[in-house]
């Protein structure tokens, strides 16, 4: 069937669709195209929604995908030789998926997908990454686990990190919660997108307390479409300390560095992505990371002798006990970064709105400008809490060293030490929902899962 | 074992080419001659040092309609580390696919668009990026950043119209340093170069190959004509697609130089018509025998364990786990050894086949008993096949890990079912001396994916407009208008045309009374024989060149000079011309310091002057030069000498 293109297409088709559909044409079909210039035999193959309306994307027998513009297009027809047969080497792909015979003997670990990077896939909405392999497909994808450990999976969430929120972290707290109560498993994986995955680490730390087993935060920096992507490894990094680190608590499993070969594994209270991109983005903060993941193996790093951190337990049966979750948050918890200029102005606003609590990032050792001082007084006396950390990420603050701080630490300025403050900001969301308003002054600067080193580590 | 057989000249012997149909494409890489790189902010350079290293592995990754690459499947089970050498001075964290792609290089682009118009093809309205998986590990991500620019169009060789297929713009790949099996090297500089490939359309040669090299000649003329591609060794390959009566594609990859391709073209033509007689043969003999490959597949190692022979013994060695095979194939008795044309065997291509997973070779039926495996131990193994009938039904051995033995056995199925067929869809290397070997079953459609970091975009018709005017002229062309405007030959032409020298040349013979040729010469052959002693030519600047023509043309120096002054820049020994010409002591002299140099070397042989006269012209001119090389030119001196001495002897005759 031809369909003869006249003045038809000169007009700008809202839908792609519609397109489509006007030429009985749907998404897949062999078409053969010709348009002014020259002619093109190919698959048709959806279009990004967020580009524009004017073009049809065709797959060429060669593999490229190209954009025509649909005015210039005289002909559109259902091509009689199906290329799609030519795009596959049949005899191979037998090879692909091998069949999954799992030793009975093997650890078991839970493997919960909360969405990002490390189970995405091209998305035809959008034409970018998208959240969209279960967790399911991640194991076919890797194989090698099955060498390491019996994975149980289950999708508990499709978000990209940056659209989670506290509500989520209650929903990932219970679902662990319920996980360990089933008292078969040895550890469980969360995977989790990046960019918001320490806030998930640290208001874990919170929500579970004694942990029986280690609670492995995982994701990758580069999508699991690419063959070059960090999901795998940090992945293997995450079985194996899932399933064999000494230790009970939430902990995030990530690239050392650019390397494929390293794993570190790093306190869910003390971990920052300190970089947009880099595998190895994440970092231990004022601490080494506790554990490395190398060919399998964990090496234990020498942490600080004040570090808590329980033995996990390994007889399932005594495991549902021990654990408690309170899986609450309160979100109106306000984190400021002062900066030269900033109006002190704000810190009567941040009350209006609502919060109770304010998280200032000072400058150095915790400080701001003078003119703020008055400011948080009112703020203070009126009942709102103020807890100092530092922009400067490392290092602990200190009121006592000059002026500034000492006019915040009489006004009533709380310091949190070496806290990082987007764990302060968690940890107070939790203590704000779980315990009395009065008690949380003495509460935040209370060690709950080593959000506070009281020694700072040398290098 | 079969496959070290020596190949015993084939391309020596003066066979006549099969009188078959053949139809030869090829694919031009050109590397662009860009300041950057395609998607990123990096300088195409070499690396300064290899110091800095990291660790990857690659996995596979299914196509964007479900499919996984035969070509990705196969290199997975290889199950490679990778380690990549690199230096902040050529590389980012892009190369190291530890930050998204960049916007796209303009300028690569430009030239991509310019190369299409005049090659009068079809530019795409929009433009997708895609992924070309490759996990070899020649690109960190696992792919190949590609795009398709344009798609038909022509070339005029010889009065021919050759047709193009496609022109797209993509990124170079790492160039490997080495691999022992275990760990793959890469160093990162190259990759992301930007490379314009073009595929021209199969043409059918009737015997005579050389038109093939000619349409190569030519695109790679059209290129250089557009000054905008890089120069030298490596910056321009060549991958050559041959077929012979219709069959599968052959794809041969990496010819770098066109001398090779002939000899490979010739090569792979009696080697697939080879392999047609022999599918001939199989099918004769499937009209009365039944031809079933791996009809049997037994375990034999008990077998090859207890055997003396050295090459079994060796294969046990150097490999852990080591277990052997043995394959029954039905119907293909003799032909394993086959040979249609000297060094033309199934067994050997079995043999390369096999070395594609590490494994060095294979043993078939047709050459055993031999390499120390006895009779005895070849009719264990037939027994054990419940081969009776030998001279119909042959077997393979194989030996090699065993966790990748099945699969090196599913590959050698796979390809003894195409000696049916005749010749596999497959893609091979060039050697040294011309020949192609296995590399890799073809590269499917199934690898590529779209780039999702890099939106599709559209080019305006605006830029395309102006495009128009920045196409080349047509090589010949420009060669002579360049002869004609500088009175130069052809060759210095082409020559000084081709160099990275051409504008500077441009440059000093139209702003100064030195002769173009000159230019030319000392631009082109001087520099080039510099460079053969092995002296750096880049330390030679743009502006170095020309503060040297422009000494010459104020005669502050002398023409000699200038290979003098070059070789002491290349050589790094001076900072700059200045420099150059005190520590040579090249200063020109005026006429007065001329002459008084000349005057008492005279007075110094005024005795010889005396006696021999006329003669003693060539005494006075060798001392003179001695003390006046570079300074003055020779021609002057010889002047100046000829006309004293002259007015000495007259005097005296007087
Ligand atoms: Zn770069």
């Amino acid at each position: 069937m031809v369909i003869k293109m006249n003045i038809e297409f000169n007009k700008s088709y809202s839908n792609y669709n519609y397109f489509l559909a006007e030429n009985n044409l749907s998404i897949g079909d062999t078409v053969d195209v010709k348009t002014k210039e020259t002619q093109y035999v190919g698959i048709l193959m959806n279009r990004y929604e967020s580009y524009d309306k004017n073009h049809i994307v065709l797959k060429l027998k060669n593999g490229y995908n190209i954009g025509i513009q649909i005015a210039k297009i005289q002909s559109i027809k259902k091509s009689d030789n199906l290329l799609k047969s030519g795009f596959q080497n049949k005899s191979f792909i037998s090879n692909v998926s091998e069949n999954l015979t799992l030793n009975q003997e093997l650890p078991k670990v839970m493997l919960l997908s909360t969405g990002g990077t490390i189970a995405s896939k091209i998305d035809y909405r959008t034409g970018a990454v998208t959240g969209l392999l279960s967790a399911s497909d991640l194991y076919t994808s890797v194989p090698e686990l099955k060498n390491y450990a019996s994975v149980d999976t289950e999708v508990i969430l499709n978000e990209y990190s940056e659209n989670i929120e506290p509500f989520h972290w209650t929903l990932i707290t219970n679902k662990i919660a319920e996980k360990i109560n089933q008292n078969q498993y040895s550890g469980i994986i969360v995977s989790h997108g990046t960019d918001t995955m320490s806030y998930t680490a640290a208001a874990l730390s919170f929500s579970l307390t004694n942990l029986p087993i280690p609670i492995i935060l995982v994701g990758s920096q580069k999508s699991s479409d690419r063959p070059s992507s960090d999901a795998p490894t940090n992945l293997v990094g995450a079985i194996t300390l899932a399933t064999r680190l000494d230790y009970s608590g939430v902990f995030v499993s990530m690239h050392e560095n650019l390397s494929d070969d390293v794993i570190a594994c790093h306190l869910g209270t003390r971990v920052r992505k300190n970089h947009t991109s880099k595998r190895g983005a994440f970092e231990s903060i004022d601490v080494s990371p506790i554990a490395l993941v190398k060919d399998h193996e964990i090496q234990i790093k020498d942490f600080q002798s004040d570090f808590i951190l329980n033995k996990r337990i390994t007889d399932h049966g005594l495991q549902k006990n021990k654990l408690i979750a309170k899986p609450n948050f309160d979100p109106h918890v306000f984190l400021l970064k002062f900066y030269p200029g900033l109006d002190p102005k704000i810190i009567d606003n941040i009350q209006l709105l609502g919060y109770k609590i304010l998280i200032i990032e000072g400058t150095g050792l915790g400080h701001v400008n003078k003119k703020f001082i008055s400011h948080l007084k009112k703020s203070i006396d009126s009942g709102i809490l103020v807890f100092m950390t530092s922009q400067c990420i490392w290092g602990k603050t200190r009121l006592t060293v000059y002026d500034t701080g000492r006019d915040l630490l009489s006004i009533g300025v709380i310091p949190l030490s070496n806290m990082l403050s987007e764990t302060a900001v968690v940890k107070a969301m939790w203590l704000l929902a779980n315990t009395e308003f009065k008690n949380i002054k003495t509460l935040m600067n209370v060690n709950y899962f080593n959000e506070i080193s009281n020694i700072t580590s040398i290098c | 074992m079969l496959t070290f057989k020596i190949f015993y000249g084939l391309l020596k012997m003066n066979l006549n080419l099969p009188d078959v149909k053949i139809k030869i494409g090829f694919e031009i890489h050109q590397q662009l001659d860009t300041k950057k790189k395609l998607f990123c902010d990096c300088y195409c350079v070499d690396a300064n040092n290899l110091d800095s290293t990291f660790i990857r592995k690659l996995r596979p990754t299914q196509s964007e309609l479900g499919f996984f690459d035969s070509t990705t499947i196969f290199e997975s089970k290889k199950n490679r580390l990778i380690k990549y050498h690199f230096s902040p001075n050529s590389s980012c964290l892009v190369e190291a696919d530890e930050e998204p792609p960049h916007d796209i290089n303009s300028d690569a682009l430009e030239t991509a668009l310019i190369i299409s118009l005049a090659l009068h093809s079809t530019i795409v309205d929009e433009i997708h990026v895609m992924r070309k998986i490759v996990i070899d590990g020649s690109n960190t991500s696992g792919f190949q950043r590609t795009m398709l620019i344009a798609t038909g169009g022509y070339i005029e060789v010889n009065d021919n119209k050759i047709g193009i297929q496609t022109i797209s713009l993509e990124e170079d790949a790492s160039k490997i340093i080495s691999d022992d099996g275990v760990f793959r090297e890469y160093s990162l500089d190259r990759l992301g170069v930007p490379l314009i490939e073009i595929a021209v359309e199969p043409v059918t040669v009737s015997g005579k190959i050389e038109e093939i090299i000619k349409i190569a000649t030519t695109i790679g003329q059209l290129l250089r004509a557009s000054k905008r591609v890089s120069r030298g060794l490596g910056s321009i390959r060549q991958d050559v697609n041959i077929s012979i009566n219709d069959g599968n594609v052959v794809e041969v990859k990496g010819v770098q130089q066109l001398d090779q391709l002939f000899t490979m073209i010739k090569y792979e033509i009696f080697r697939q018509h080879g392999l047609m007689l022999i599918s001939e043969k199989l099918k004769t003999i499937q009209k009365t025998h039944e031809i079933a490959i791996g009809s049997k597949i037994i375990d034999v190692h008990d077998i090859m364990n207890n055997s003396k022979s050295k090459v079994i013994k060796k294969i046990i060695t150097s490999s852990g786990d080591c277990i052997f095979k043995a394959i029954r194939i039905d119907g293909f008795g003799g032909l394993l050894g086959f040979e249609p044309y000297p060094g033309i065997r199934l067994g050997k291509e079995l043999g390369e086949l096999v070395r594609f997973y590490g494994i060095g070779g294979i043993f078939h039926s047709d050459e055993l008993p031999n390499y120390g495996i006895t009779l005895q131990e070849v009719q264990m193994v037939r027994k054990r096949l419940d081969i009776i009938t030998d001279e119909i039904n042959a077997f393979i051995l194989v030996g090699g890990p065993s966790e990748i033995l099945d699969y090196v056995i599913n590959a050698i199925c796979e390809r003894l079912s195409y000696a049916l067929i005749g010749v596999p869809y497959e893609t091979r290397a060039i050697t040294v001396e011309g020949k192609t070997v296995f590399s890799r079953p073809r590269a499917g459609s199934a690898r590529m994916y779209p780039e999702t970091d890099i939106p599709p975009f559209q080019i305006s018709p605006l830029l395309l407009e102006s495009l128009y005017t920045k196409i080349p002229k047509t090589w010949n062309d420009i060669i002579l208008s360049i002869t004609q405007k500088y009175k130069i030959n052809i060759q210095l032409a082409e020559q000084i045309f081709d160099s990275r020298y051409y504008q500077i040349f441009e440059k000093i013979s139209d702003s100064t009374s030195i002769p173009p040729s000159f230019v030319a010469s000392k631009l082109v052959e001087d520099i080039t024989n510099l460079e053969r002693q092995g002296f750096d030519s880049k330390l030679l600047t743009i502006d170095m060149i020309k503060d040297v023509f422009s000494r010459l043309e104020l005669n502050e120096i002398a023409k000699e000079s200038i290979p003098l002054i070059f070789e002491k820049i290349m050589k790094n020994d001076v900072a700059g011309v200045e420099d150059a010409i005190v520590v040579l002591g090249l200063k020109s002299l005026t006429e007065t310091e001329l002459n008084e140099v000349i005057d008492s070397i005279i007075q110094e042989y005024s005795d010889i002057i005396k006696s021999k006269g006329r003669d003693s012209f060539s005494l006075l001119m060798g001392r003179s030069m001695s003390k006046l090389r570079g300074k003055v030119d020779g021609q002057k001196v010889n002047n100046i000498i000829k006309q004293k001495l002259e007015q000495l002897v007259h005097n005296r005759s007087k």
